[in-house]
């Protein structure tokens, strides 16, 4: 097995607002090996785009990580290097902008497709050039060198290299995602995350674009996060998933553990109510009720008010993770007596 | 289009019907040549009673233009719209305003689509005022009532006051449908209404209209670029490309046996939520392109495998029924009707 790139323990990012806090992630650990593609997958507003900041540190400036929170790249705790603890809020660590040393991780260690990166793009500038800069931002490279790097990586995501001089909006939606990509490769970093890639797109784009970025990620052993609402596409492209549920992970494992032998009562829920092109047609089971607003979570499971299973003690208790099976978790007070009997697909 | 099967129970009847947008560029106009949008360019369909039509293809593609064409919020270029046998394509006034209220459009995003200074009650009753409908505020208040108990927003009284802002968005998209409900409309439009909603919440309103359709037999043309979701709603589906419809029939001859190259395409790239499932890669070239410069002959020849020079690149294929009720508009639909082998790439043009 490859070795551990990202180690993510306990992390929990809470917002301050006005009325309180926001508990947007709470808790939250797994891990990626180099090479490794996740999928984050979960509904809006569950956290996802919170997860994938917090392990970069670019998060909003009323964000703050709780003590006891580890996000290890490689060796090094990013919490450690560039939070230290509130003064205004004991347990909480604030995180230090444009920290020197966490600077140096950002693109050239992991880089990121940004949610809506439709309009990530300076429109005042020429795409290529942007990215050149990217380049000779942190590399001791020449323009020439990094134009010819740029080159290289439109042919790999499949732009036509006369258009790198062409400004934001002469791109498509699919061509801006692309060089997007092209952005996030090109200091060859050892992780990827990327927060929505393709929701926006065309699903004739869209699979070009996971195709792609499927090829790219073998092809140079980059570990990739992709942060989705779509179960479909983690099925697709992801190794492993993490399923997340109002701030919670409440399901980790590889890809096939998570379909076929669901562990959790969210999960099993989550893939009754998605319709599919494949099989027989049957008829979809709506979970009841929405999701909770987190800035007032339920005491004990979050799910508990849409679950089917939920006893007294899920309106109490907080449920411990539970490892079902090697390298597969499931949060739930249940998840031994569920295991094997959740309808995944394959159970039933 | 075949006409013997266009019996009693044809609800909307659409021929050749076409919309083309004029550009208003200063500079286009100063060399004298209007240009167009062709964004629905001479497509045929029917709708049956009880039956929900999906319309799926990509985006800019015509969907939209089409459902406001079918609810008259758009004055069609050319074309009929037979509404039960009436042409309702160029009415008017006081004809107009009777059609829309027996046809009823719901639109994708909950959070534009209702007034935020309006309560529930108001949003729901105001078509009723529109259309003068109920005796007293009482008769109208019940009707409200009814519509959104049908919408399954139950008990009703408890929504009545509330504002959109304190709804979810799927109660909110319920509102919507009681609103559209409450005219008794024989005919509804739904424009991606499930598109803004989340997964655990979108089951249950595609859920809804199923229902609605199964208990007062309202027709539906359901719009999406979901091909997932227009599997589950829709009894048959067509699709659309560049401003015409490239294929229709019924739901699952078209998913699991589609015979037009763009549908094939459009099919294969749909991701499946089964880690074992094993997809190929679409083979179609470059991206949709923009309506006001449309190739000539076939317009997906420019992205397709098995398109021939001669043919493709001169000659618009018609749309034409390969088999019982499956419409194709390909010059070599019979051939892959047939399952015969179509050669690709040697004679396809660059
Ligand atoms: N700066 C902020 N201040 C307060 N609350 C915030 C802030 N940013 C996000 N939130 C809240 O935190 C929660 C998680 O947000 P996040 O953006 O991580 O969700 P998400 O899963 O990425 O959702 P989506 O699928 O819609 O992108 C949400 O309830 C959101 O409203
Ligand atoms: N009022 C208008 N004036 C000019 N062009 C228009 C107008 N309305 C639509 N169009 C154009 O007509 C074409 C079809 O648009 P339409 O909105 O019907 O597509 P659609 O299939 O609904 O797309 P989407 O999936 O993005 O909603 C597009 O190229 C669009 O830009
Ligand atoms: S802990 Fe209880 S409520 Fe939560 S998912 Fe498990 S059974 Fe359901
Ligand atoms: S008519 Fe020709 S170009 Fe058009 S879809 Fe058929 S094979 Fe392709
Ligand atoms: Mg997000
Ligand atoms: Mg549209």
């Amino acid at each position: 097995m490859a070795k551990v790139l990202l180690d993510v323990k306990n992390l929990s990012v809470h917002y301050k607002i006005q009325a309180g806090w926001v508990y947007a992630v709470d808790d939250v650990s797994f891990t990626l090996h180099r090479g490794e593609t996740m999928g984050l997958v979960g509904e809006s507003g569950c956290g996802k785009t919170t997860t994938g900041y917090g392990i970069t540190q670019l998060l909003a400036s009323n964000a703050y990580i709780k003590e006891g929170s580890k996000v290890i790249f490689d060796g090094k705790d990013f919490v450690e290097m560039s939070t230290v603890p509130s003064k205004k809020f004991p347990g909480y660590r604030r995180i230090v902008e444009y920290h020197p040393e966490m600077r140096k991780y950002r693109w050239k260690r992991i880089s990121m497709i940004f949610q809506g990166a439709m309009n990530a793009f300076n429109p005042v500038f020429k795409v290529g050039d942007q990215i050149i800069e990217a380049i000779l931002t942190h590399e001791n490279v020449t323009e020439e060198e990094a134009r010819k790097r740029v080159e290289r990586l439109y042919e790999l995501v499949g732009i036509p290299k006369d258009r790198i001089d062409n400004y934001p909006h002469e791109y498509s939606g699919g061509m801006k995602q692309r060089a997007m990509i092209a952005m996030a490769l090109a200091l060859n970093p050892d992780l990827i995350i990327a927060d929505e890639p393709t929701t926006a797109l065309d699903v004739v784009t869209q699979d070009k674009i996971l195709g792609e970025m499927a090829r790219l990620q073998k092809e140079n052993n980059v570990a990739m996060i992709i942060i989705t609402h779509d179960v479909s596409v983690v099925a697709e492209m992801a190794h492993k998933m993490a399923v997340m549920y109002a701030g919670h992970l409440v399901e980790v494992g590889s890809t096939r553990q998570v379909f076929k032998e669901t562990a959790h009562p969210y999960m099993e829920a989550l893939l009754k109510a998605f319709p599919s092109i494949k099989g027989e047609k049957k008829r979809l089971k709506a979970i009841p009720g929405s999701p909770p607003d987190l800035a007032n979570p339920p005491k004990g499971c979050r799910f508990a008010p849409r679950c089917p299973y939920a006893k007294d003690i899920c309106l109490e208790e907080e449920p411990p993770v539970v490892e079902v099976a090697p390298g597969h978790f499931s949060k739930c007070h249940f998840a031994e007596e569920l295991y094997g009997e959740l309808g995944g697909e394959a159970n039933e | 289009m075949n006409e013997e099967n266009n019996g009693g129970d044809v609800v909307v009847k659409v021929r050749d019907l076409k919309k083309y947008f004029e550009l208003h560029v200063g500079m286009f106009k100063f060399w004298g040549e209007p240009i167009y949008v062709k964004a629905v360019d001479g497509i045929s369909f029917d709708i049956r009673k009880g039956e929900v039509l999906g319309l799926v293809g990509e985006s800019g593609c015509g969907k939209t233009t089409t459902g406001r064409l079918l609810t008259r919020l758009e004055d069609p270029t050319a074309g009929s719209i037979l509404f039960h046998g009436k042409d309702i394509a160029k009415l008017k006034g006081k004809d107009l305003k009777e059609y829309r209220k027996n046809v009823q459009m719901i639109f994708q995003d909950p959070y534009e689509s209702l007034n935020p200074r309006f309560t529930v009650l108001k949003t729901v009753m105001e078509p009723l005022l529109i259309h003068g409908i109920g005796d007293t505020y009482e008769d109208k208040v019940e009707m409200v009532i009814k519509a959104l108990e049908d919408a399954e927003l139950k008990p009703a009284e408890e929504y009545l006051e509330r504002f959109p802002h304190e709804l979810s968005g799927g109660q909110r998209q319920r509102v919507a449908i009681a609103r559209a409900l409450v005219l008794r409309p024989q005919f509804i439009v739904a424009d991606e209404p499930v598109s803004m909603l989340d997964v655990s919440i979108r089951a249950g309103v595609m859920n809804l209209m199923l229902d609605l359709r199964d208990k007062y037999g309202i027709p539906f043309l359901f719009i999406t670029h979901d091909i997932a979701v227009a599997r589950y709603m829709s009894d048959r589906i067509a699709v659309m490309y560049l401003g015409k419809i490239v294929e229709m029939g019924e739901t699952d001859d078209v998913i699991f046996n589609p015979l037009h190259p763009y549908t094939k395409a459009l099919i294969s790239a749909v991701p499946v939520p089964d880690p074992d499932h094993k997809h190929g890669r679409v083979e179609i070239k470059g991206e949709i392109p923009s309506p006001i410069n449309l190739p000539p002959g076939c317009r997906f020849w420019p992205r397709c495998p098995y398109a021939q020079k001669g043919l493709c690149d001169t000659k618009d294929p018609p749309l034409v029924e390969v088999k019982e009720g499956h419409y194709v508009a390909c010059h070599f639909a019979e051939k892959f009707a047939a399952g015969e082998e179509v050669p690709k790439k040697e004679s396809a043009l660059a």
